[in-house]
């Protein structure tokens, strides 16, 4: 492909309407997710960086040509920014065929060429043997192609994908995620993905930025958002249950271990330098960092701590079961959710009383 | 707006008073046209437009509404400039509900009758309408010709409804794929 590569800034400041304040960057060939709650501004954020929406204050950047600058008054339009836009809902021409509209966005190159690069475009997204179908007589999957292959058939500075899986079925989605996977190897461009569900960046993303009420929470690799969440608010977008009290008892900088007093439970996690000891602080584990297995498995290595349990409710959910315990001396409950065929293997069941073992190094303290 | 909820003898009378010759509006006409408009067909044509412009406004109007805000960004985002996206775009989406309009409008004036009365008159091969016609045979109990005429503007009536409400249902078959 022979884009212009470089790099995207921005920085967006606004206060009426849709409060949006953000700072990020997407660096070419990065696919960057941005994450937040319906609502929370994320598809105004991509509509600003596209030029349908002009934002109050800011700066977007791509490179060295300035998109917008309000200090300058610089403001480019959308067709000046030269990007590739897939809209939720894919925003196809309902009135001209698969092909027609890929032909569409190929005004760039001479007229005798855009059929033959609109073909190709289709068949790199897989889309064989539709492209005089209208829109109305494609499935999601097949319309999602047709938006990606006429998208990229620009040559876009940059992809902008709005909730590009939202609007279908489960079974395509899967096979979206492997084909934008493949996709993602091949673009040297940056690509930003607006999406509110968080397997999808873990998935896709190099890196996300998780957005809430306007506000940019933190910014990151996926899994670290994940597993080192800046504050509450953070945690609890992440969909992270397990957040708890403890007293930071002591501080073992050589061995880089903090020591939580933790209910009746001694705990050690990761190495947080700024706590005194006595302070008290919260934590946070993610489910991955939780254990039913190994201490029975009698494989309970230095690196995970361990905690009496009592089974309060257990729910099958799919493959997997969710798991509500009571700890001991702890007020509040613990969650995890353990692969069906684990916890039926274990037999664990409502007032069983158990061990778990929770993995110091995806044990996050909070600031405050 | 107007004109959809005053009585077409109001509207008729306006018309009459405001492009008459005694006014400043109707006399200016006059010199710059040559003749003048109440009375005459030239006169009607202007009428109808100006009491069928809402007629006309509405299904347009909920048409282009019925294109989805996305089709124009993604137009946009493929380097049309908004003129490029009307064109080649928003009209191919928005035609039946333009046609629709068309065909309201012309079932419409057709049948007009307080406003072609008060503006034209009643004047044989000059301003005379099937639908006064009609009022005129009824008048000079002529139940056969009047019978006739009104048959005829039934079966029009039901022509153009039959075609609006298809056209109507194909926008919204549109409408509907579109947001699938």
């Amino acid at each position: 492909m022979s884009q212009d590569v470089a790099d995207l800034y921005c920085k967006i400041d606004q206060q009426r309407d849709i409060p949006i304040d953000a700072e990020f960057c997407c660096s070419a060939g990065e696919v960057l997710a941005v994450v937040g709650p319906s609502g929370g501004g994320k598809s105004t954020l991509l509509r600003m960086i596209a030029g349908l929406t002009k934002p109050e204050r800011g700066e977007i950047r791509h490179g060295d040509c300035q998109w917008f600058n309000s200090e300058t008054h610089q403001y480019l339009s959308p067709q000046q920014r030269h990007l590739g836009y897939v809209p939720q809902h894919f925003g196809l021409f309902p009135n001209m065929t698969a092909l027609e509209n890929v032909v569409a966005a190929l005004d760039h190159i001479p007229k005798s060429q855009r059929q033959s690069r609109a073909k190709d475009w289709l068949e790199r997204v897989n889309l064989h043997g539709l492209p005089d179908r209208l829109p109305a007589n494609l499935s999601g999957g097949q319309r999602q192609r047709v938006a990606l292959a006429r998208a990229l058939a620009r040559e876009p500075s940059i992809l902008l994908l709005d909730e590009p899986f939202s609007a279908v079925d489960r079974e395509t989605r899967e096979r979206l995620y492997l084909e934008l996977a493949r996709l993602k190897e091949q673009l040297s461009i940056p690509v930003i993905m607006v999406t509110h569900d968080l397997n999808e960046a873990l998935l896709l993303a190099d890196r996300m930025i998780l957005i809430s009420q306007g506000k940019l929470l933190q910014q990151g690799t996926p899994r670290e958002v994940l597993t080192r969440p800046r504050n509450e608010a953070v945690a609890k977008q992440m969909g992270l249950r397990n957040m708890f009290d403890a007293h930071v008892v002591a501080q073992e900088e050589d061995r880089q271990i903090t020591w939580l007093k933790f209910g009746e439970h001694l705990i050690a996690s990761t190495y947080f330098d700024s706590l005194d000891v006595g302070t008290k602080v919260r934590w946070v584990i993610p489910n991955q960092g939780i254990r039913f297995n190994s201490i029975t498995k009698g494989r309970l290595c230095r690196s995970f701590n361990k905690l009496n349990i009592t089974i309060a409710s257990t729910l099958a959910m799919g493959e997997t079961m969710r798991i509500v315990a009571s700890i001991k001396g702890v007020k509040h409950h613990l969650n995890a959710e353990v692969p069906l065929h684990l916890a039926q293997k274990l037999g664990l069941a409502p007032g069983m009383e158990t061990e778990v073992a929770l993995k110091s190094e995806l044990i996050h303290i909070l600031e405050r | 707006m107007v004109p959809l909820v005053l009585p077409p003898t109001v509207i008729g009378y306006y018309l009459l008073v405001g492009l008459g010759s005694q006014s400043w509006l109707g006399q200016l006409l006059e010199n710059l046209l040559g003749q003048q408009l109440v009375f005459h067909f030239s006169g009607l044509v202007v009428a109808s437009i100006l009491v069928n412009i809402p007629f006309a406004i509405q299904p347009i109007q909920r048409a282009f509404e019925a294109v989805p805000e996305e089709v124009r960004d993604a137009g946009a985002c493929c380097g049309m400039s908004p003129l490029k996206v009307l064109f080649r775009i928003e009209l191919p989406m928005v035609w039946p509900g333009v046609l629709t309009a068309l065909v309201l409008c012309f079932s419409h004036v057709l049948g007009e009758f307080g406003v072609v009365l008060m503006m034209g008159g009643n004047i044989a091969g000059e301003t005379k309408t099937i639908a006064i016609s009609i009022y005129d045979s009824v008048q000079a109990f002529d139940f056969a010709s009047a019978g006739q005429m009104s048959l005829v503007l039934l079966l029009f009536a039901i022509t153009a409804l039959a075609l609006t409400t298809s056209l109507s249902r194909r926008l919204g078959g549109m409408n509907v794929s579109r947001r699938r």
